[in-house]
């Protein structure tokens, strides 16, 4: 009889531990194994572009870079933000290329990026990770990772599969309306002369507490060159060849631009570029006055996670940015475990 | 004289067991936003923004707890452990209070090693307690992992060793605990 009790209430006790660590391990997604997880967007990222120790898993092949930021005091109307309080700041960053080999060979056509951290006068920091296409080809995280899985290459042809991604882009029209308008502008001829852009809304709260949608873009002072009339060059890293020619010649500059947007404006959709019009703040100019090879730049070991922001900059509606914070960070928290390898652009390059 | 005297001490102090409680909630809350968060993209920025406050409040709250423990008087084990369950749950105790100390600092490090800023609301952040250095960083990472686990699995011993001497033995280990005061007989 009180064995039997025992055994109840000893059940009971079993039960109720199991349910509490059951209920922690469902929190963790194990019992949900197609759940989309920053380590399941990485592995994706792994299989379509290969595994390089060390390397970011995407924007792998870069070159770093240092300069100041000199605020004009524009931007404190739309944002309490100490960077934009009339003054200077360090900066740090990094050219990329999209993709994840980082030996690839330079191509006029593939996606250029430029990480930005500022280093704020009070210790906080507003990191920045842009590219040079007007809009993003993706309006959420499964959409990428669709598209990542659609163009896998086959194991026969080792090429993508057509098939696949034109039922990728037939199931996300959106991602065909953002191509046509990226196809429209031919790049230009370098990195000093691209235009960059935050792609995704954020919003600015001033010192009232008040916020404002914005998106950020970065206008060269560099005059634009198409692509067509310097001609590419056969030269695997030209690209970057050039970005150092032309940053040891002279600072490059460009213009922070903030564009302001109207009650409307879609804040949670990268691939819709907002109405022509919107009201336009340049808030200061960007100097780049020196360069540097990943393999001796602190910058390689930097996390350009876009959601590193200081007060008076806050995240939009965008389902994009929490997913980019958190993929950033596994690619991060991966690659940081590894043997480093040599880059591509070599400290000899640079300093020839 | 004293209106105790006579009756032995049979609860924690009534600060500790508010402290203990706070610290079970603080803990619970905190493991569960970690896992959580590591398997997500949609909520991972507002969980972290959650994390890394939630994570340097327990450290505080955890040094106090030592503090007051250490000037408070506990109440004696229940009659029916033996000198050797005794000895295990002083050995979980102070496991526990080792987890709850190192395992935020293992977190602030690791941020320190990785470069980043450590935020804990607006423009209110801690200051750097490594240097910059990935390596370290990726080490500090993986325990912050196995640390979270080893927690876990603890906060598991120490919550099913009461349930078993409450609801199998019942021997009142829980009432020594309780968030109400149980009158002494």
């Amino acid at each position: 009889m009180t064995d039997t009790r025992h055994l109840g209430r000893l059940a009971a006790a079993a039960i109720v531990v199991l349910g509490v660590a059951g209920a922690f391990l469902y929190l963790g997604g194990w019992f949900s194994p197609q759940k989309l997880t920053p380590a399941r967007f990485v592995d994706e990222f792994e299989r379509v572009n290969g595994r390089y120790s060390g390397f970011r898993r995407n924007h792998a092949k870069g070159l770093c870079v240092r300069g100041f930021f000199d605020s004009n005091g524009h931007g404190t109307r739309l944002s309490k933000a100490v960077v934009f309080r009339t003054g200077r700041v360090p900066v740090i960053g990094r050219f990329s290329l999209g993709g994840g080999d980082p030996h690839v060979s330079d191509e006029l056509n593939t996606v250029r990026g430029l990480g930005l951290q500022f280093s704020l006068t009070d210790g906080e920091q507003w990191r920045t990770a842009m590219i040079n296409l007007p809009v993003f080809p993706f309006k959420n995280p499964q959409a990428f990772y669709d598209n990542l899985v659609a163009s896998e290459p086959d194991p026969n042809t080792h090429q993508p599969d057509p098939a696949k991604m034109a039922a990728f882009l037939a199931n996300n029209p959106e991602t065909a309306r953002a191509l046509a308008i990226i196809k429209s502008q031919a790049p230009s001829s370098g990195f000093d002369n691209s235009t960059f852009y935050g792609l995704n809304a954020f919003r600015f709260v001033d010192a009232d507490g008040l916020w404002t949608p914005v998106r950020w873009t970065l206008a060269p002072v560099q005059p634009y060159e198409a692509a067509s009339a310097t001609g590419a060059s056969q030269d695997k890293n030209f690209l970057f060849d050039a970005l150092i020619a032309s940053i040891l010649q002279h600072p490059l500059q460009w213009h922070v631009i903030i564009t302001v947007g109207q009650p409307g404006d879609p804040t949670n959709d990268a691939t819709v570029p907002w109405p022509e019009g919107r009201e336009q703040v340049d808030v200061g100019t960007l100097t780049l006055d020196s360069v540097e090879s990943e393999e001796t730049s602190p910058a390689r070991d930097i996390n350009f996670d876009p959601l590193i922001l200081p007060a008076g900059i806050s995240p939009s509606d965008d389902p994009l940015l929490s997913a980019r914070s958190a993929v950033y960070s596994q690619s991060f928290t991966r690659r940081t475990g590894e043997k480093k390898l040599p880059s591509a652009v070599t400290p000899s390059e640079v300093r020839k | 004289m004293s209106m105790s005297v006579g009756t032995e001490q049979r609860q924690f102090t009534a600060l500790m067991r508010l402290f203990h409680w706070l610290t079970a909630a603080l803990v619970l809350t905190i493991l569960g936003i970690g896992v959580a968060m590591v398997a997500s993209l949609a909520d991972y920025h507002r969980l972290v923004s959650i994390h890394r406050p939630l994570g340097i409040l327990i450290l505080i709250v955890v040094v106090i707890r030592f503090v007051n423990r250490h000037y408070s008087t506990l109440p004696p084990f229940p009659a029916t452990m033996s000198p050797r369950e005794r000895s295990v749950a002083s050995a979980s105790e102070l496991c526990l209070y080792a987890l709850l100390v190192f395992q935020p600092l293992v977190g602030w490090g690791m941020l320190s090693a990785a470069g980043y800023p450590i935020t804990l609301y607006g423009s209110i952040h801690l200051f750097p307690i490594l240097p910059h250095n990935v390596m370290l960083y990726a080490v500090l990472r993986g325990a912050h992992t196995v640390l979270a686990y080893l927690l876990f699995l603890t906060f598991l011993a120490h919550f099913g060793a009461v349930l078993f001497h409450t609801w199998v033995l019942r021997d009142g280990t829980f009432r020594r605990m309780a968030p109400w005061r149980v009158r002494t007989p």
